[in-house]
C-alpha cells in the first residue's frame, strides 16, 4: 500500500519529464510552448494530489459530509492555470513576431540566420 | 483502492497521449492533443475532489490556451521540420532529473493519507471557520476571494500584463501588414 501510494507521484514526474524533454529537445518553438503546457499541467496534478484525502469529499461545506479535502491547493492551483494561459498568449505571440521577422520557427534556423546577417 | 486505479489509468492515458505530443510532427494535431491532455488532467481533477480546478482546467486549459495554439499556428506555419526525435544528452539530463525528483518523493507522505502535514495546518481552520467568517459553502470559494484574496488581485494583475504585452506584440503587426491580424487575446 505505502509503494502504491507513491506510484501516482512518480508517474506524475513521468509527466513533467517528458514535457521537459519537449521543451530541450525540440527546435520548433510552438512545440517548446506545448512542451511547457504539458510540464506546467502535470505540475497541476501534483499539488492536487498532494491535497486530496481517500474517502474524503469536494470542499463545499454540506451536513451529510464530515471528510473534505484540502482546499488550499485548490486556490493556489486556479490562480496557476490562469497565469500559465497569460505566458502562453505572451508565448505564442512572440513566436508569431519572430517567425514575421524570420520566416522561419525552427530555433537552429533562426540562429543561422542571425550569425549570417547580425 | 478504486480511486486509486482510476487515478493511475488516467494518469497512464496521459502519458501516452504525452508521447504522442513528442512524436507527432504536425503541429495542429499536438495541439489537440495537448488538448485532450488537459481534458485527461480535468477528469483527473474531479476525482481527486478539486472541482473547481476541474471547471477552470477545461475550460481555460483544454480551451482557450489550445485556441491561442492554434491562432498562432494559423499565422505561422503547421508542420514541424523532420528530425530524429532522440538525442542522447537531452534524454541523460531528463533521466537524471526524473531520478532525483523520485528520490525526493522517497520521504512523501502516501497518496491520500488524512494525517499527512499538508492537511494539519490552516486547511482545518478555513473548513471549519469560512462558513461564519465568509459565508459561501464552497471554501474553494472563499480562500480565493477573501482570505487569500492578495493572490486573486495579482493574478489580475499578470493578466492584465500579459495583455497588454500581447498588444504591444501583435497591434503593431496589424498596422503594417495589408491584411488584418487576428486578435489574440
Amino acid at each position: 500500500m505505502e509503494a502504491l501510494g507513491l506510484y501516482n507521484y512518480w508517474l506524475v514526474i513521468a509527466l513533467m519529464m517528458t514535457g521537459f524533454y519537449i521543451v530541450i529537445t525540440s527546435p520548433n518553438l510552438v512545440k517548446k510552448i506545448i512542451g511547457l503546457n504539458i510540464f506546467q499541467a502535470s505540475v497541476f496534478v501534483l499539488y492536487i494530489t498532494m491535497g486530496k484525502i481517500i474517502g474524503g469529499s469536494a470542499p463545499i461545506l454540506s451536513d451529510q459530509v464530515s471528510v473534505y479535502s484540502n482546499p488550499l491547493p485548490h486556490v493556489l492551483i486556479l490562480t496557476a492555470i490562469v497565469v500559465g494561459v497569460a505566458t502562453t498568449a505572451v508565448g505564442l505571440s512572440l513566436v508569431v513576431r519572430i517567425y514575421a521577422a524570420y520566416g522561419t520557427m525552427e530555433e537552429d534556423e533562426i540562429v543561422a540566420a542571425e550569425r549570417e546577417d547580425p | 483502492m478504486i480511486e486509486v486505479l482510476i487515478d493511475e489509468a488516467v494518469l497512464g492515458l496521459m502519458l501516452i497521449i504525452a508521447v504522442g505530443v513528442l512524436y507527432q510532427r504536425n503541429l495542429f494535431a499536438a495541439a489537440m492533443l495537448t488538448s485532450i491532455y488537459s481534458l485527461l488532467a480535468a477528469a483527473l481533477f474531479v476525482v481527486m475532489d478539486a472541482v473547481d480546478v476541474a471547471f477552470t482546467e477545461a475550460s481555460v486549459g483544454a480551451g482557450i490556451s489550445i485556441i491561442l495554439a492554434l491562432g498562432a499556428l494559423a499565422l505561422t506555419c503547421g508542420e514541424q521540420k523532420a528530425r530524429p526525435v532522440f538525442a542522447l544528452g537531452p534524454f541523460l539530463l531528463v533521466l537524471l532529473t526524473g531520478a532525483v525528483l523520485i528520490y525526493g518523493t522517497s520521504d512523501m507522505p502516501a497518496y491520500g493519507d488524512a494525517s499527512a502535514p499538508i492537511h494539519r495546518h490552516v486547511a482545518p481552520r478555513y473548513l471549519e471557520d469560512s462558513r461564519g467568517e465568509v459565508g459561501p459553502p464552497n471554501v474553494v470559494t472563499s480562500v480565493l476571494a477573501s482570505y487569500r484574496g492578495y493572490d486573486t488581485l495579482g493574478e489580475t494583475v499578470v493578466i492584465f500584463t500579459a495583455g497588454v504585452g500581447v498588444l504591444a506584440l501583435l497591434g503593431r503587426r496589424r498596422r503594417k501588414a495589408a491584411k488584418p491580424a487576428e486578435e489574440e487575446a
